[in-house]
């Protein structure tokens, strides 16, 4: 779940997939903005096949992660 | 069969400009912010203009474009979300200022889809012999309706006026084909002009919010979902084939919805005209407003094709194949 997570939001950022971990900061880091972050839960709801509400959550690649798995179950 | 064409487009936007900059002198914002996240420089606003004046204004510069008489048009309808009052009807207003004595007019309500709706509503009299002919308008003077202390909103909406003239022919060419939608359980992600059911017996504490107030995801979710589909079905149903599309003239509400709209439809960017940079998101007016402006530039030309797209509160949203 992770790589293909990495691989959407490298797509949305324009930065390198394999420089992003759990650690990496959406927001400092990769510079994703709001509209950045509707998009890249956008694909992975598409991806996953999920709902995602809580957004606000999200600071690291690690919290987006967190959260797919949480909306999973 | 009978056909909705095209004759003529007019446009109308009040002078005064606000730029990126007077906006960050009355809230926190900043032109890279704005900018950065909808594309949107300026915007202009009323300097006491309402908007059956700005829908007058659009009128007459139809009526000079096409040299139609007032008193041949035979139907005015205004879209609108901001009209000056309840009743009378922005398009009666509009009917009187511009002499139409033997125009029907009424107005239609469908936010930022309402010049595409309004559109549609023409195109069915015109189609079926009742009328032959039409002016349709979006007019909109959102800044009454903005909070200057809410930055999320306030930075992305501006005042303005734009329409066209449709009139009937044999030839297949105007309104080609549509796809509209509405969808009301979204209904409250975008609202504004709310008036409470109060009255005399009836008085209860309500703190009436008559400003815009809009949840940026789910628009942002519907628009970036919900706009491909409507193209994409209008396209398909007819049988178009994608890269014989001329343009689109999106709705101007965000550059950054546009580029994902491109994206999913696969029609290139370079296809798409926006014009929010100058005008910010007009709502019903954003549509003629950009498809007046490229007529003026000689930017399409007779026998283009192309796609008008609307997506906004309601929700609602529609698209058309138009020619030219």
């Amino acid at each position: 779940m992770f790589d293909r997570i990495r691989e959407i939001i490298a797509d949305q950022t324009g930065k390198n997939a394999d420089d992003i971990t759990m650690e990496t900061n959406v927001k400092t880091e990769l510079e994703a903005d709001s509209l950045d972050i509707f998009q890249i839960i956008n694909d992975i709801e598409d991806e996953f096949d999920v709902k995602i509400e809580n957004l606000e959550a999200i600071q690291t690649v690690g919290d987006v992660v967190k959260i797919v798995e949480e909306n999973k179950n | 069969m009978i056909f909705s064409k095209i004759t003529a487009t007019g446009a109308y936007v009040p002078d005064m400009v606000i730029t990126n900059d007077d906006m960050s002198k009355i809230v926190d914002t900043n032109d890279e912010w704005i900018t950065s996240r909808s594309g949107i420089k300026r915007r202009h606003f009323s300097n006491g203009e309402n908007t059956s004046d700005i829908a007058a204004r659009t009128a007459e510069k139809i009526i000079q474009n096409s040299g139609i008489e007032p008193l041949d048009i035979d139907i005015i309808i205004v879209a609108s979300v901001s009209s000056d009052y309840t009743t009378p009807s922005t398009a009666c207003i509009v009917q009187s200022k511009i002499g139409a004595k033997n125009a029907v007019a009424f107005d239609i309500g469908a936010a930022c889809s309402g010049f595409i709706f309004g559109l549609s509503v023409a195109d069915k009299y015109i189609k079926t012999g009742v009328y032959k002919n039409a002016i349709v308008i979006g007019a909109e003077v959102l800044s009454k309706y903005l909070d200057f202390g809410d930055r999320g909103t306030c930075v992305l909406f501006g005042d303005g006026a734009g329409g066209v003239l449709i009139e009937a022919t044999d030839e297949k060419t105007g309104i080609l084909a549509e796809e509209l939608g509405s969808d009301g359980d979204k209904g409250m992600a975008l609202t504004g002009g709310f008036s409470p059911a109060s009255n005399a017996f009836n008085k209860f504490n309500s703190n009436a919010d008559r400003n815009l107030r809009m949840d940026g995801r789910a628009i942002f979710d519907f628009a970036t979902r919900s706009v491909p589909k409507s193209v994409k079905k209008l396209l398909d149903d007819c049988n178009f084939n994608y890269e014989e599309v001329d343009f689109v003239i999106p709705h101007q509400a965000n550059k950054r919805i546009v580029e994902i709209i491109s994206r999913k439809l696969k029609i290139p960017m370079n296809k798409f005209y926006m014009n929010m940079d100058e005008y910010g998101n007009t709502s019903s007016a954003s549509i003629p407003i950009a498809l007046n402006e490229m007529v003026e530039k000689g930017i399409i030309k007779k026998g283009d094709v192309g796609v008008i797209t609307g997506f906004g509160a309601g929700l609602t949203w529609g698209s058309m194949l138009v020619k030219i």
